[in-house]
């Protein structure tokens, strides 16, 4: 099943990729 | 320069908002209605939609998302250079970073818009000729692509507040 397929699926991807992705920048940053 | 920018930095917002505003518009307003009308069988149909309202929209969608790159290609460029499309790497700036990685997804998202939806909308809304086939699969392509629009905005915008007010978890 596509997460994208859902509206709640969406939105809760985009939430989970932008909790990943601070932690990716943090990193980056040296944080 | 200082009016420049502010002017700038203004229209990016500005665009924004049209682009974005709209993208909602589509996932959150649009998609679902056209398929309600679609499946009721008393209703009047999903026909002026697709006539009236979606070419429309589509048209301020795509110029917004276009605008929007510009204007925010502009800024970047006079207030970070071009380290933020290096992510900031070795630079120890959460800002730099953060701005980085939203100006990447706020990219790829513009791909999305014109390589992926506005090709297979003009094929789904008749814009350009296509047969039943492509129109169904050129009519998934585009959701697909929306919708991951939709997911990345939700990051894009952490990123975009995050340049200026610090990112969340922190």
């Amino acid at each position: 099943m596509n997460p994208l397929d859902t509206i709640k699926g969406t939105l809760i991807a985009g939430f989970v990729l932008a909790a990943v992705l601070a932690y990716v920048a943090k990193y980056i940053a040296g944080m | 320069m200082e009016l420049m920018l502010w002017l700038d930095r203004g229209l990016h917002i500005f665009f924004g908002v049209l682009w974005i505003g709209l993208l909602y518009y589509f996932n959150f307003v649009q998609v679902p209605a056209m398929a309600e009308a679609a499946n009721d069988s008393d209703g009047p149909g999903p026909a002026a939609i697709g006539k009236y309202v979606a070419p429309r929209a589509l048209m301020w969608f795509r110029h917004a998302a276009l605008w929007t790159w510009l204007t925010g290609f502009y800024y970047m460029m006079k207030m970070y250079g071009h380290s933020a499309w290096m992510l900031g790497v070795g630079e120890e700036s959460i800002a730099t970073t953060s701005i980085g990685i939203g100006a990447w997804l706020g990219t790829i998202m513009l791909f999305n818009v014109w390589v992926l939806i506005w090709p297979n909308q003009k094929k789904v809304l008749g814009i350009v000729s296509a047969t039943d086939d492509e129109k169904a699969s050129a009519k998934r392509v585009a959701f697909l692509a929306s919708r991951t629009n939709t997911m990345l905005s939700i990051p894009m915008l952490m990123f975009m507040m995050a340049s200026n007010h610090g990112l969340p978890l922190f």
